[in-house]
């Protein structure tokens, strides 16, 4: 039995292509973004860590109670859409409004980037020898 | 919306808690087509009971091969399994399953574009199904390993021809794997950080 043949592909020459903007609804502006260390504004990741600053107020809404709440500790965007039962744009257009009034902080993640940096690959190796 | 009361909400067990010194997480994607285990292969490894973070896709997002019959149906979820890992106090790694195609990865922000690397993971009953995820992959420069998921019923071909078969470069690594078992899948995504961390060694990381 022969399996069927594939042909690899090569890096496009934009390594990084964005969805074609067709102004149809698939790729909305991304309203949810943080400072970055750079002072450069980043999108709200997936694994962004996000931590309360604060117990909620009173006079905070349903959503953002359960917000502040969930991240007492560091918690992922992606933990709170799944806590919260919420699609994840929907959570980080919340965070947004908590980050702006600064009841919660962001912890940015650590991306792949042109310059590698060795001890984090090497501290995961260590971390995944252990479990 | 159609949302819960706050008192409701079930958070995270107090063992799910991560500590205050947790500063930056990482991820990692595994990557392949429905049913090939990328969702075993997450509850193996993590920490926490795998979660499912939602997106919302609109009409125009939708294939061909959905929405027959419920012609009112204007957006259709997509689900995304992921597990944690904690790797020290300060960092935390992610580990998200992702279909295949490529039309549902816009949904999350830099899914791949941010990840450390990825793992295609492939069944040798369907090997076709991953031919073009590891096209894109390859297109967007996302450094990968290739894991062989091994199911009893099926084919098994010497590593040697499935690499050819999936014309895989020789530096790229390919292993068989069960990812029930949690060594298992522990190897794998050893074989991925040690690949990373090669190329990171070469200065070919981008």
């Amino acid at each position: 039995m022969t399996p069927p043949q594939r042909q690899r592909r090569h890096p496009l020459p934009d390594p990084a292509p964005q969805p074609a903007k067709q102004g149809d609804g698939q790729n909305p502006e991304r309203l949810y973004t943080i400072t970055g260390e750079d002072g450069s504004r980043v999108p709200l990741d997936l694994v962004t860590l996000i931590v309360a600053n604060a117990d909620p107020r009173p006079s905070a809404t349903p959503e953002q109670a359960a917000l502040l709440r969930l991240c007492s500790a560091p918690l992922s965007v992606a933990e709170l859409s799944a806590y919260l039962n919420l699609p994840f744009s929907v959570v980080t257009v919340l965070l947004t409004e908590l980050l702006t009034a600064e009841l919660v902080r962001a912890r940015a993640p650590i991306v792949r980037q042109a310059l590698p940096d060795r001890s984090i690959l090497e501290a995961v190796m260590h971390g995944l020898q252990k479990l | 919306m159609d949302f819960k009361s706050s008192d409701t909400i079930p958070g995270p067990r107090a063992e799910d808690h991560l500590p205050h010194t947790a500063q930056a997480a990482v991820k990692i994607v595994i990557v392949g087509g429905f049913g090939v285990g990328k969702t075993t292969m997450v509850g193996s490894v993590s920490e926490i009971r795998p979660l499912t973070t939602e997106e919302t896709m609109t009409q125009a997002g939708i294939g061909v091969d959905d929405n027959y019959g419920s012609e009112s149906k204007t957006a259709t979820t997509v689900a995304m399994d992921f597990g944690r890992i904690s790797i020290t106090d300060q960092l935390v790694l992610y580990l998200f399953g992702t279909p295949g195609q490529e039309r549902f990865w816009f949904l999350w922000n830099g899914l791949f574009e941010g990840a450390l690397g990825a793992v295609v993971l492939v069944d040798t009953r369907r090997l076709e199904v991953s031919f073009d995820v590891m096209g894109r992959l390859e297109e967007r420069g996302v450094p990968f390993v290739v894991a062989v998921n091994s199911f009893p019923d099926a084919p098994r071909y010497p590593l040697e021809d499935l690499r050819t078969a999936l014309d895989l470069p020789e530096a790229i690594p390919i292993i068989e794997c069960d990812v029930r078992r949690r060594a298992s899948s522990r190897d794998v995504l050893m074989t991925l950080m040690r690949f990373l961390h090669s190329l990171a060694l070469m200065g070919k990381l981008a």
